[in-house]
């Protein structure tokens, strides 16, 4: 474990001292808690589990030395509760964990978005199903964004690529969860909890505010409660509205992503997390045998940056979904894209990282593909062109809007087929 | 009629004199909870001793799933709804940065004896500061009277038609016991809703539960055995006499431990107040 007075984080660290040493190496998984202590973390609670360990055992260290809270609790179930509990009071909570930890705690995370708690959860993803493997992956992508326990809910998902990106969004991930009141998560991959990076020690701790729903006792006011449950149907729907009517907020407000060298880009690669620095690297060497690659990096994973993605959708000739997974992203992808262009899939799963070598084949392909259905269209849009200057008879209306009509079912045809050839 | 409102002070020869009052802290409304039902009796017990106590605008408390998931509605004190079985640790996280708060979780047999078992024992282990009171009828009563983790040998429930058979269904689970043997508990015991002398005992259970908090020990419970007619298919007096027999044969009344204050206080409370000199006198040791 690295020592935090090594790298210039004392024990009361200031402003000052923090700036002295500005760029240091930090494990992602020490830079991420630190981050949330920086971001006024009041108590953390949780549960060892590889690949996010380091995490805990920061906190273990740190939040006693600040004089906040510390629990290693009996099982993820009881480290998220525990959260509930204090987040319950109005504390800044968080809790982390990693995939088969995440799934104990998708229970508490149902009441807390049904009751409106606020708290953070980090998920170092593992590979799995099941125990897995301890190795980096984003098979947990569904559970993030999907709702991960029963009942109509969301919560925000925040996806850094980098270590120091981690840092910034811990913050903002508190902000979220106390603006909205829900649970708000942030999803990195094993690697990302496990490798080192320079980071700059720069830190931000959101504004206080004062809530009017925190239980802290009764004394001179009705007493409060914090619960999820209604029996009456009429209204708990009513309670749902209300919830929808937040998620669609959130949706408006809080979409966040990234691009990189899009503006030239005719093929974009659509990643997230280490996936993402994959994809760079792949667009470098792309660009090099003149296949004009761009990122477009969805940071928000819920709420998915879907209308951005359309728009690039509009004038890209392909997009290729690069996961450490089986292709779970890519179907928000094809949701946002909707038919715009043909969508093709590249990923590995079981703890491994697909190679930019590898993503650039699978890149080649959907070029070499999409090149020649342009062609072909091309072929036939001359053959028919020519066609209807030999006939001179043709309906007028048939003339215009035949050839069109006919190439957005050639364009559909494709797809399919694209998406049988882009699969593993 | 008007009451006397200070039933202290001396009054005339045939002026009414208050002997009841509602507590202001239980909520004036009827309750949910099914005709002979002893949940009832425990609430207002507690509301008794959380007006004693002075306790109500500092209290926390943590509701359970199960029959006393509206207990938020009958006292009026801040709650917060915790999963099934999962009070103890939803209790933890609000003692851990409510050091000044009182703490109080509710539960029921299933909850705290079935799927809350890691929980409460996790809790008791640590010794945190809070107060449990486990309401122990031997049937999940919400869902329709089904077999309970606390149900007797032989007894029919809708989960166990022939009765409960210890071969299929293993035998009723006395955990008061078990968590008393933790050295974090400070305080253990167990009362009964049966009659009014027994009432009386329990409410002193609850009360010296209450007091171990205050005084800085460490986890408190009281288990109160309760009837639950509708569940046991009894008529709320028929369910009385089978409290005050069978079940209390099974589950003997009594303080199980009692380990005093003094050794416990201060222990690794992250943030927590110092907590206040413990009584001289404090009793160590089990009673019953």
């Amino acid at each position: 474990m690295t020592d935090p007075a090594e790298i210039g984080i004392s024990t009361r660290s200031s402003e000052a001292e923090a700036s002295r040493r500005s760029r240091v190496l930090m494990k992602g998984n020490e830079a991420i808690a630190e981050a949330a202590i920086q971001a006024g973390c009041d108590a953390y609670f949780g549960y060892p589990i590889t690949p996010q360990a380091e995490l805990l055992e920061w906190m273990a260290r740190r939040m006693p030395e600040l004089g906040r809270v510390f629990v290693q609790a009996e099982s993820e179930l009881g480290a998220i509760n525990m959260a509930l509990g204090a987040a319950a009071t109005g504390a800044r909570v968080m809790v982390s964990s990693s995939s088969p930890g995440i799934s104990l705690m998708a229970e508490a995370m149902s009441y807390m978005a049904g009751s409106g708690t606020p708290m953070v959860l980090v998920n170092v993803m593992r590979a799995g199903p099941g125990l897995g493997g301890i190795g980096p992956s984003q098979s947990d992508y569904f559970q993030a964004t999907k709702g991960h326990g029963h009942g109509d809910y969301r919560v925000p998902v925040l996806a850094p690529a980098s270590i120091g990106e981690a840092m910034e969004l811990m913050a903002t991930a508190f902000e979220l969860a106390e603006r909205y009141r829900t649970p708000a998560m942030v999803v990195v991959d094993g690697v990302l909890g496990q490798a080192m990076e320079p980071v700059e020690l720069r830190f931000r701790n959101p504004e206080r505010h004062a809530f009017d729903w925190a239980l802290t006792g009764a004394a001179g006011r009705p007493a409060r409660i914090i619960k999820s449950i209604d029996l009456v149907p009429e209204v708990l729907e009513k309670r749902n509205i209300a919830l929808q009517r937040k998620y669609a907020e959130i949706a408006r407000q809080e979409v966040r992503w990234a691009t990189e060298c899009m503006d030239d880009a005719e093929y974009v690669l659509v990643a997230y997390g280490t996936a993402a620095r994959v994809a760079r690297s792949a667009i470098e060497k792309a660009r090099a045998r003149g296949i004009k690659a761009g990122l477009f990096r969805p940071i928000t994973l819920w709420p998915f940056p879907s209308r951005e993605l359309a728009r690039v959708a509009r004038h890209a000739h392909a997009i290729l979904a690069v996961e450490l997974s089986s292709g779970q992203m890519v179907e928000d992808v094809r949701l946002a894209v909707e038919g715009r262009c043909p969508v093709g899939f590249h990923g590995r799963m079981g703890g491994l990282v697909p190679t930019p070598d590898e993503v650039v084949g699978a890149l080649k392909a959907l070029h070499g593909k999409v090149e020649r259905t342009r062609e072909h269209e091309r072929d036939q849009q001359q053959k028919r062109h020519a066609g209807r200057h030999e006939g001179q008879s043709g309906n007028h209306r048939a003339a215009v809007a035949g050839p069109p009509e006919r190439t957005r079912r050639a364009e559909a045809d494709t797809r399919a087929g694209m998406r049988e050839g882009g699969e593993r | 009629m008007t009451l006397n409102p200070n039933p202290e002070l001396p009054v005339g020869a045939g002026a009414p004199r208050l002997v009841y009052r509602k507590p202001d802290v239980l909520a004036d409304r009827s309750t949910h909870y099914c005709p002979g039902c002893g949940h009832g009796i425990i609430h207002r017990l507690l509301a008794e001793v959380m007006t004693e106590l002075d306790l109500p605008a500092h209290t926390i408390a943590v509701a359970p799933v199960g029959c006393a998931v509206f207990a938020y509605d009958y006292l009026n004190v801040d709650f917060v709804e915790a999963p099934h079985g999962r009070a103890p640790a939803v209790a933890t996280g609000i003692r851990r940065v409510r050091p000044e708060a009182f703490v109080l979780t509710y539960q029921g047999d299933g909850d705290l004896a079935a799927i809350g078992t890691a929980e409460i024992v996790h809790a008791a282990a640590r010794g945190e500061r809070i107060t449990a009171i486990f309401v122990n009828n031997g049937i999940y009563g919400m869902t329709g009277g089904q077999m309970a983790p606390t149900t007797l040998l032989g007894q029919r429930t809708t989960s166990s038609p022939n009765g409960r058979d210890a071969a299929l269904m293993g035998y009723p689970i006395r955990i008061t016991e078990m968590l008393a043997q933790l050295p974090g508990v400070t305080y253990a015991a167990r009362g009964s809703v049966a009659d009014a002398s027994l009432i009386g005992k329990l409410k002193a259970m609850i009360k010296r539960a209450c007091l171990v908090q205050i005084e800085g020990g460490g986890f408190s419970l009281v288990e109160a055995l309760s009837n639950c007619p509708v569940g046991w298919g009894m008529t709320p007096q028929e369910s009385l006499e089978h409290l005050k027999g069978p079940v209390v044969e099974v589950y003997p009344l009594g303080v199980i431990v009692d380990r005093g204050t003094t050794a416990a206080s201060g222990r690794g409370v992250v943030g927590a107040a110092p907590p206040p000199a413990p009584e001289p006198g404090s009793s160590t040791g089990p009673e019953a």
